[in-house]
């Protein structure tokens, strides 16, 4: 009697127990069965299952880490004035995540191939993309500025949470190839010597509530995809906060489509590290999905089109400063004898060398011309396209000798109204 | 009279449908605290609580849907889309279901649900933030589609939206936003009628039809040729769905001559239905084929090209150009 009903777990008062341990886990300590391996203190604590992943990091990975996050930090401080300055039309800022991006993006390997949304320069970073190509688009002067067959780095994707089943499919083309080679099917393109590999789709706390994350997740399961869901919980969707999207952790989500799900402490890199190399075995190995939920904090806006201070408070994001990445990660390597002043110096050298590069390259991205748009439209010749093309061509012709500045006329009207708000 | 800009006249507008109609509300992401990406919401969840202004979850399916059964039990939701390339997580809600209760309820059910969309682009941004999606919902039946040129007219189109008992879809011209003009709150005035075209300028050697953010580009090309000794009529369609073909038509009548300008796309766009109704109602009044300026058939581009791809007066010269020299 009684088994079927509702616990009161799910009374209606969970969902402002849950706003208050979130408001807690906010201001104060996190949140408990959060795997948590380097404290905001420096030191290393213990984890029965991933301390073993953390001991296999030399102390030249983890400096490399901290290069890592160090260096996109500097970038996103660069393209945040570079957008200031006019020369970026939007910037996405990362502070504060770079524990969750370089931790993740370095526990993939070459083959894995990486769904990201529109925030993850840092795992760009470790998937060696050009940065100033991931400008292009903030400057816009493109829709994407890498190929992504040459770092399996996807392009960015701004309508949330859509990428998350193109990463299931991708995952599910991953288990066919595997069969063809097996089969030995000639023709296949699948690599029989290949390693196994699997996919990352990153996304947001706030996508996470996006119909499509439902859907790829049951797609995932039912097929047991070798796919990493990646959830970086920042605590904002712009202005939302997390409680009006969920009302349990992210994480406790996986358990309802039956693959595991996992906290991790997003602003610690070691333990975000530990937990995706054993995630992406898991999916290599093809014991299907996991979701890994990274607990971590937007520290600065949105975009640069917004204003945090009309929504949340100074104090919360002083008290995630506290909980910093790298001042963490840097308290470790110095207690530890890992890091020396001279490699605080260079990796600071390294990064004004990076900026300078940034703001050298971000003048130099080419103003493509409005005919590759007609290039590209479509994969083969089409009539319409071509008619339009010549219609273009014949009324830009018209222009030819005059002045390339526009017309008075036209620039009455365009300079009536340009708001720059939104995102 | 108060002069305001289109921001702020949808934003007194939906104070007044708040204020008029306690079982209205607003829904959509970020439109409480921060006011809206856009700042269109601004304040309102002060004056009227989280009940009325709802910040959602971030689920675009889930705002129209859940707006439905908001209806459905007597309500009357204002859903905000936060950019026209965002809506099509929704799009499914929209089309398949908001347009056809009432049809599928044989008229027993109505879903006055109101879905606010910025469209269009001109503002230097990012992919999925400049579309002009209209003609995709112009094609679906029992939506109604109106789009507001000037502050007068937003004010009191948002507000005739919240009346209507059909669903209305209002496209916002988001590049508009922050073009000032002067709102009598008294009275509509000829704004009475959402669904009726305006003529905003007398001419006689032919009619420029426009719409949303392109209706300043009309007036601004028909003073350019008047410069050049050209009598040009513009009207402003402000309504997409229905299409007000008789004040088009007697204009034509008038003129002989048709151009229309969007946005989007041309090919398969709401030029494309003007041009053929037009053919129809007024073959014999035509001088010249009906001429369309509209994108072109090619995702939105990137912002450095979007000079080169939106409708401006120089294109619009270009086809009277053209019109004439039948
Ligand atoms: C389908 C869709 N709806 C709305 C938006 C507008 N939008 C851009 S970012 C954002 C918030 C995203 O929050 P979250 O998923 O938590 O990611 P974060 O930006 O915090 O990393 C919104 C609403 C969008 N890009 N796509």
């Amino acid at each position: 009697m009684g088994t079927h009903l509702p616990s009161t777990e799910f009374d209606g008062t969970a969902v402002d127990d849950q706003r208050e341990a979130d408001a807690e886990a906010v201001m104060g300590e996190p949140p408990a069965q959060m795997v948590q391996l380097l404290g905001p203190d420096g030191k290393l604590g213990f984890d029965p299952v991933f301390t073993d992943y953390a001991s296999k990091l030399t102390p030249e990975v983890l400096r490399g880490l901290y290069a890592d996050m160090a260096a996109i930090r500097r970038f996103d401080v660069e393209a945040t004035a570079l957008q200031r300055q006019g020369e970026l039309a939007l910037w996405v800022p990362l502070t504060g995540q770079e524990a969750a991006q370089i931790g993740s993006g370095r526990a993939s390997q070459p083959q894995d191939y990486i769904f990201p949304t529109y925030r993850e320069h840092g795992v760009a970073l470790t998937r060696n993309v050009d940065l100033a190509e991931l400008l292009r688009q903030f400057r816009g002067v493109s829709n994407g500025g890498w190929n992504p067959k040459d770092t399996n780095f996807h392009l960015y994707t701004l309508v949330l949470a859509a990428q998350t089943l193109h990463a299931v499919g991708y995952a599910m083309g991953i288990q066919r190839d595997q069969k063809l080679a097996a089969s030995g099917a000639a023709g296949s393109g699948a690599s029989a010597a290949g390693p196994d590999a699997a996919v990352i789709a990153y996304f947001g706390d706030g996508a996470s509530s996006e119909g499509d994350v439902h859907e790829s997740m049951v797609f995932a399961s039912s097929y047991n995809a070798p796919v990493v869901f990646f959830c970086q919980n920042n605590h904002w969707a712009i202005s939302v906060p997390t409680a009006v999207q969920t009302r349990v952790p992210l994480s406790n989500r996986a358990k309802g489509y039956g693959f595991p799900g996992i906290r991790v402490d997003g602003n610690d890199v070691i333990a975000v590290h530990a937990v995706t190399e054993w995630a992406l075995e898991h999916a290599r190995q093809g014991k299907g999905p996991v979701l890994i939920e990274a607990f971590t904090y937007r520290v600065g806006a949105h975009t640069t089109a917004d204003d945090p201070t009309k929504y949340r408070e100074a104090a919360e994001e002083e008290a995630w400063r506290a909980k910093d990445p790298l001042a963490r990660l840097e308290k470790y390597l110095r207690s530890e004898g890992m890091a020396d002043e001279a490699f605080f110096a260079k990796v600071k050298a390294d990064g004004d060398e990076l900026a300078a590069y940034i703001r050298r390259t971000t003048h130099d991205l080419e103003t493509p011309d409005i005919r590759t748009a007609f290039a590209n439209t479509y994969a083969e010749a089409h009539p319409l396209v071509a008619e339009e093309l010549a219609w273009f061509e014949e009324y830009s012709a018209g222009f030819a000798g005059e002045e390339p500045a526009e017309e008075p006329a036209r620039q009455a009207v365009s300079a009536q109204a340009s708001p720059k708000a939104g995102h | 009279m108060t002069t305001m800009t289109i921001a702020k006249a949808i934003n007194e507008g939906l104070r007044a449908a708040l204020t008029d109609n306690p079982k209205s509300l607003l829904m959509g992401e970020d439109i409480g605290a921060l006011g809206g990406v856009y700042r269109v919401t601004d304040g309102l969840i002060g004056e009227f609580g989280p009940d009325r202004v709802v910040d959602t979850p971030l689920a675009e399916s889930g705002i129209i849907g859940t707006a439905i059964g908001l209806a459905l039990r007597g309500y009357t939701p204002v859903c905000e889309i936060q950019f026209d390339g965002f809506v099509f997580p929704g799009f499914n809600q929209i089309t398949t279901q908001l347009a056809k209760i009432h049809a599928r309820s044989n008229g027993n059910l109505t879903v006055p649900v109101v879905v606010r969309i910025p469209y269009g682009g001109g503002i230097g941004s990012i992919e999925h933030h400049s579309e002009s999606p209209e003609a995709l919902f112009a094609h679906t039946a029992g939506l109604r589609i109106i789009t507001p040129s000037n502050p007068h007219d937003a004010y009191w189109m948002i507000q005739q939206a919240v009346q209507c008992q059909d669903p209305v879809i209002v496209f916002e011209p988001k590049r508009r936003y922050w073009l000032k003009g002067e709102v009598d709150v008294a009275a509509p005035g000829p704004a009475e009628d959402p669904f009726k075209a305006h003529v905003l300028r007398a001419g006689t050697e032919a009619t420029i039809v426009a719409y949303g953010p392109l209706v300043p580009v009309a007036l601004a090309a028909a003073n350019a040729a008047e410069e050049d000794g050209h009598s040009l009529e513009v009207i402003d369609l402000r309504s997409i769905s229905p299409i007000d073909f008789d004040t088009v038509t007697a204009s034509v009548q008038k003129t002989g001559r048709l151009i229309v300008a969007h946005e989007a796309p041309t090919f398969g766009g709401i030029g494309g239905e003007i041009a053929a109704r037009i053919s129809e109602r007024a073959f014999h009044s035509l001088e010249a084929p009906v001429i369309r300026v509209g994108g072109f058939h090619m995702p939105y581009p990137v912002a450095k090209v979007e000079e080169d791809y939106l409708p401006d007066i120089d294109r619009i010269l270009e086809a009277l150009d053209r019109a004439l020299s039948y």
